[in-house]
């Protein structure tokens, strides 16, 4: 494997990791503060592409500045997380928090079979494509190999600044400390005088606008069809369950070792590259169920 | 002992479905399929007792058909064998799987079992080769007891078998249940320290009921396989394996009569929402299931189970 | 130490250690344990008793030292095996299955070293020696509450169910931690009384953890002090109830 295919490999996926890091970064927010896997999660990523995807389109046809193209996307995701977020929280998440673990996860399962049949009456089966973002920006090349500003410069500079702004949030805010109370422990959480339901629809809200802005952010490089929610889904709740439900750092670092290897599987063996991330998982699973990057122990005999 | 009200519900209802499928003979294919998913659905429903769910068995139902469509193919084998073979496959399968499986609990039971069945289905997705990648292998239509017959003499006796099998296989699942081991296995639910400190192995009680889940699945999955005559990597994908996991709580995962009551509805809300609700199936089943969750949890057959108690007795 | 050379008691440790952080649990425990023995456990929360008995049960592993039963070396089995072995336990916190009766958690209990066979297929009223269930039903005074969930039963009968449990696998040691805690104050002498007769008729020897001086007066015919993570004083119970120390450490006045 030659130098340039290396450096080929390596950008794609950092590029790739990036929206993958976006996404499962609000699956394990949403786990943390709630502790329910919210299977719906892929959907919020597929409608803030199509959505995204939607407002370039309208764009074009309204003949509106060009330059407003890469803020529509975040515009997209901000509408779409922050407006179906705050559904799912209020019409279902809140009121499932003292049932059965299996009934809560099912009660995701079937808000995503509802919001797929939507999504589908919504926008149909036909491939949606719109790539103005990309041709905008055009491309530059490094170590000899060309490649989209987009997807080099872009996606990972905005999967840094999430990372980079969760953690100050988090960390130096008081909002977001309540979060990481609420997080550790919601009974004493709320002993403490903290807001619980705000707290946690905030965090919902939030969780569910990194997801559609996954979403939104790859739109531009993919073709969404029905069923993309699914796999991306699947995906990054590989990403997740490796790191550890409800590590951020930790998110970050198995976006990058999947994206990794996934990347250079598509160059080395072609094969593998679907592969690769559910190998990651199940090893990780078999010899550290708790994740890469947890400091709990898993439920294991 | 079932209670009489309820082996007369299963005498009615197969009945129903054998003078249905005779006089209407387009429903065969959607009985059919709601038999083979019924099976796959008893499977999830053993796991259920024991309080854990797997987000990836229909790896299982994906592994028999596989094996079904290679041995079709390859060999010309009866259906009979090849339904026989598609099983046993599966049912090894999960014997294997099971060692590793059986020490993981609650969510991380859910997660490994996800892992397992998409790195299936990725290995039958890619390996087009082999496995016919995602167009799946076709098979022809083989033999049923020796004897060659046309499609609708082909379908009728698969369909009798499929029938026989599930009321088989509920009876088999539900004195399993109030069996020894059966009871052990619910008892892994509410205090596994316990059975440990009675001096039974909640590992391999919670194997026992691992490897009867995969075999379950494995039936169902060979049964599907011959009524459509192809297999896809989609049998193996994880909303297939949720849609199983849906069934259970929709039909009542506390009953084997439950998942074929939940199997029967889910694919009959599937062909008139092709015909009414413009295909949003999804979109109605969600909503059915959500709206169950807080009004009726124990599912349709938990609504059911005062009427059907009789005697005193437990249905 | 050869097992050949292990002690001769029904259950024995020797130079038992565990250290939980910074807190020593165990402090190099030698204990003998002859059959027949009716041992009361004392001690305040947190000096050790239960993690002694989680040791002894292989619930926890030692840091050091050894585990001997019924002349066999038990070091680092696990529960099971223990119980296996012959040990019957019941907990602090009743461990019973909440979701199933009274009577089929005995039946469970029973399954394990009373089966009539048929393996597979018997219902599990039908595969286990029923009368040995209904006997000791009779015994603790839960037959009125046979077919009632455990997890429906009040704390002092859910903690006769789990003595049950254990007694049901007819062992040879009883390890009862805090038995009569959460039964009324006019039942635990019946109850203590209906409990070590039945003990004493099978030959049963018994450790009980207890709280109420009254109790282990009357039944007990050992008496051990658990200070810290050792065991201060061990003897006849009227003796070491009039040791300063374990009036200072224990019993408090």
């Amino acid at each position: 494997m030659d130098a340039s295919l290396i450096v080929l490999a390596l950008m794609d996926g950092v590029s790739y990791a990036a929206l993958l890091f976006l996404v499962a970064l609000g699956l394990t927010l949403i786990f943390g503060v709630m502790r329910i896997l919210n299977v719906a999660h892929g959907s919020l990523y597929a409608w803030g592409g199509y959505f995204a995807a939607t407002l370039g389109l309208a764009i074009t046809q309204f003949a509106l500045p060009a330059w407003l193209a890469l803020p529509a996307l975040f515009a997209a995701a901000l509408v779409i997380g922050g407006l179906l977020g705050t559904v799912l929280e209020f019409a279902l998440l809140r009121r499932i928090l003292d049932k059965d673990p299996i009934l809560q996860l099912l009660v995701t399962f079937a808000a995503f079979m509802v919001l797929e049949d939507l999504q589908r009456l919504i926008w149909g089966v036909q491939p949606v494509f719109v790539s103005t973002v990309v041709e905008q920006l055009g491309t530059l090349e490094v170590a000899g190999v060309t490649y989209t500003r987009y997807q080099l410069l872009v996606l990972p500079l905005v999967a840094i600044a999430a990372f980079v702004g969760l953690r100050w949030f988090l960390g130096r805010t008081a909002l977001g400390r309540q979060v990481t109370a609420v997080t550790h422990h919601r009974e004493v959480a709320t002993a403490m005088g903290v807001n619980t339901h705000r707290v946690t629809w905030l965090t919902i809200a939030l969780g569910g606008a990194l997801g559609a802005l996954g979403g939104a952010l790859a739109s531009p490089t993919t073709s969404f069809t029905p069923g993309i929610g699914a796999d991306m889904m699947v995906l990054s709740f590989a990403v997740v369950a490796t790191a550890g439900l409800g590590q951020i750092g930790g998110a970050a670092l198995a976006a990058l070792m999947i994206g990794l290897a996934r990347s250079f599987a598509v160059y080395l063996m072609p094969e593998l590259e679907v592969l690769m991330p559910y190998l990651i998982m199940v090893g990780v699973l078999l010899l550290r169920p708790e994740g890469l990057f947890s400091t709990v122990a898993a439920r294991r005999i | 002992m079932a209670s009489l009200r309820l082996q007369a519900l299963v005498a009615v209802l197969v009945a129903a479905v054998l003078g249905l499928t005779l006089s209407l003979p387009w429903l065969k294919t959607p009985v059919l399929l709601a038999l083979s998913n019924g099976l796959a659905v008893l499977g999830v429903i053993v796991l259920i007792r024991a309080g854990q769910v797997s987000f990836g068995h229909a790896m299982f139902a994906c592994l028999a058909g596989y094996t079904v469509a290679a041995l079709g193919r390859g060999w010309h084998l009866d259906a009979l064998l090849l339904i026989a073979l598609g099983t046993a496959g599966a049912a090894l399968a999960g014997a294997v799987i099971g060692v590793f499986m059986v020490r993981y609990r609650g969510i991380f039971f859910g997660m490994l079992n996800l892992a397992f069945s998409m790195v299936l289905f990725s290995v039958l997705g890619k390996f087009g080769g082999v496995t016919g990648g995602t167009d799946g292998l076709r098979f022809d239509r083989p033999g049923f007891g020796f004897v060659v017959m046309e499609r609708e003499g082909f379908e009728t006796a698969l369909l009798v078998l499929a029938l026989a099998l599930a009321v088989l296989a509920g009876w088999a699942v539900q004195r399993y249940f109030a069996s020894v081991n059966g009871q052990a296995l619910a008892a892994i639910k509410t205090n596994e320290t316990r059975l440990e400190y009675l001096g039974i192995s909640a590992k391999r009680v919670f194997w026992g009921g691992y490897v009867l889940s995969a075999t379950l699945c494995g039936l169902g999955g060979s049964l599907f396989a011959l009524t459509q005559g192809l297999v896809t990597p989609d049998m193996g994908y994880w909303v297939r394996s949720g849609e199983v996991v849906f069934i259970a709580i929709l039909g009542g995962a506390g009953h084997a009569l439950g998942a074929f009551i939940g199997a029967f509805v889910f694919e009959f809300v599937k062909l008139y929402a092709a015909a009414l609700l413009t295909g949003a199936w999804q979109m109605a089943l969600g909503l059915v299931l959500i709206v169950m969750v807080f009004v009726a949890p124990t599912g349709i057959f938990g609504l059911m189970e005062r009427r059907l108690r009789g005697q005193g007795v437990r249905a | 130490m050869s097992s050949s050379s292990a002690p001769q008691g029904l259950l024995s440790t020797r130079g038992l250690s565990l250290k939980f952080g910074g807190v020593v649990a165990a402090d190099a425990i030698d204990f003998d344990l002859m059959p027949g023995e009716r041992l009361a456990v004392v001690g305040q929360n947190g000096a050790g008793k239960t993690t002694f008995i989680n040791i002894c049960t292989g619930y926890l592993q030692a840091d050091g030292g050894q585990v001997f039963f019924d002349g066999a070396e038990v070091t680092g089995q696990s529960p099971r095996a223990i119980t296996r072995r012959g040990v019957g336990r019941s907990f602090q916190l009743p461990q019973v299955f909440t979701e199933h009766t009274v009577r089929e958690c005995l039946l469970l209990a029973a399954s394990s070293v009373h089966r009539r066979g048929g393996g597979f297929w018997r219902p599990l009223a039908q595969a286990v020696d029923a009368d040995e269930v209904d006997a000791t039903l009779e015994l603790l005074q839960l037959h009125t509450r046979a077919h009632d969930l455990a997890g429906a039963l009040p704390e002092g009968q859910r903690k006769l169910l789990d003595v049950a449990m254990a007694l049901v696998l007819k062992p040879k040691l009883m390890i009862m931690d805090e038995p009569t805690s959460g039964v009324s104050t006019d039942e635990k002498h019946g109850l203590m009384a209906v409990l070590m007769k039945a003990l004493d008729e099978r030959q049963v020897t018994s450790i009980f953890v207890e709280h109420d001086i009254d109790i282990v007066r009357r039944y007990a015919t050992r008496l051990a002090a658990w200070i810290a993570g050792r065991i201060a004083a061990d003897g006849a119970p009227d003796e070491v109830l009039r040791d300063p120390v374990v009036i200072k450490n224990v019993i408090g006045e």
